[in-house]
């Protein structure tokens, strides 16, 4: 899920894609937390790890979505290669 | 011929980790964007699953409340607020595509070599820390919301019941939780801020 998620991150040129892959690469560290948290003396932490980390991957999510909308209004397409004014 | 066997727990494992990964490769290969958003709603849906069968009962809950309540509907909703006309396909270019490929099966291969190489056995068979029988026994069985809200007070009952000097007192949560409601308050702040309808800048007008 991991791999899925960062292949995602990097191809897609949608930018709502790219905020696809970013909670796609969060699950799948959150659930290898969880599997370590069970199976291994970890215990309680690696519970607690991952409910910060889906905390923190709402709050990531909601910003991330505020400024792909002023991106879209800006240059009136969600097309992420077309962000080229900081180019060189 | 060998006795094969699979227990409830293994089979339903097997089934929705293959619903999870199955619904993450989709989504990176479809490339319709609302399509890609209900393959990820299946993804962190199993995802929850999987919490739930690996005794995580609180954390299920969440996610399933979280992500899936949440996240996935902000998503949409940017879906349909940047949506494009229904004659431009934002499709990226195979070399793009092929490169990004090599380096998820190179990252891909360099994962399945760090797990095939662990020591299990010695990692999951070592002792573990001194929990007394009753906090211990709610936890395994899935009971994990008042252990892991004691936690986020700064109070370890898996690991603190039977010490009796105060100083050796495991450090809880606290710290991270007030830092996260902090986080989440400046986070909503900033998101109503960057979002906020802005009036649009009156032309310049002609020289007389």
């Amino acid at each position: 899920m991991f791999v899925c998620g960062i292949v995602c991150m990097a191809t897609k040129r949608n930018g709502i894609g790219v905020l696809m892959g970013v909670e796609l690469v969060l699950n799948g560290a959150n659930l290898n937390f969880v599997a370590f948290s069970r199976f291994t003396p970890l215990g309680l932490d690696g519970q607690s790890v991952a409910l910060f980390v889906i905390v923190l991957a709402a709050a990531e999510a909601a910003v991330a979505l505020a400024i792909a909308l002023n991106f879209y209004n800006n240059h009136m397409t969600i097309d992420v290669d077309r962000g080229k004014d900081l180019n060189g | 011929m060998s006795d094969f066997s699979i227990s409830l727990d293994q089979f339903l494992f097997w089934v929705f980790a293959f619903i999870a990964c199955g619904s993450a490769v989709l989504v990176v290969a479809i490339q319709n964007i609302v399509r890609m958003a209900f393959w990820l709603v299946m993804s962190l849906g199993s995802v929850a699953a999987l919490f739930f069968l690996l005794h995580a009962d609180l954390l299920g809950a969440t996610q399933l409340l979280i992500y899936v309540g949440g996240t996935v509907v902000v998503l949409i909703f940017g879906v349909m607020l940047t949506a494009s006309g229904p004659y431009m396909k934002i499709q990226t270019s195979a070399g793009e595509l092929f490169l990004g490929a090599g380096v998820g099966a190179l990252l891909l291969a360099l994962l399945i070599n760090s797990v095939c190489s662990t020591d299990w056995d010695a990692l999951t068979l070592a002792t573990s820390n001194t929990a007394l029988p009753i906090v211990s026994g709610e936890v395994d069985n899935g009971g994990t919301a008042r252990p892991l809200g004691l936690a986020f007070l700064g109070i370890r009952p898996d690991q603190d019941l039977g010490v009796t000097d105060v100083t050796k007192l495991s450090p809880g949560f606290l710290l991270p939780f007030e830092i996260i409601s902090v986080h989440l308050l400046v986070v909503l702040v900033g998101a109503a801020y960057l979002a906020r309808a802005k009036r649009r800048t009156v032309t310049a007008e002609p020289r007389s």
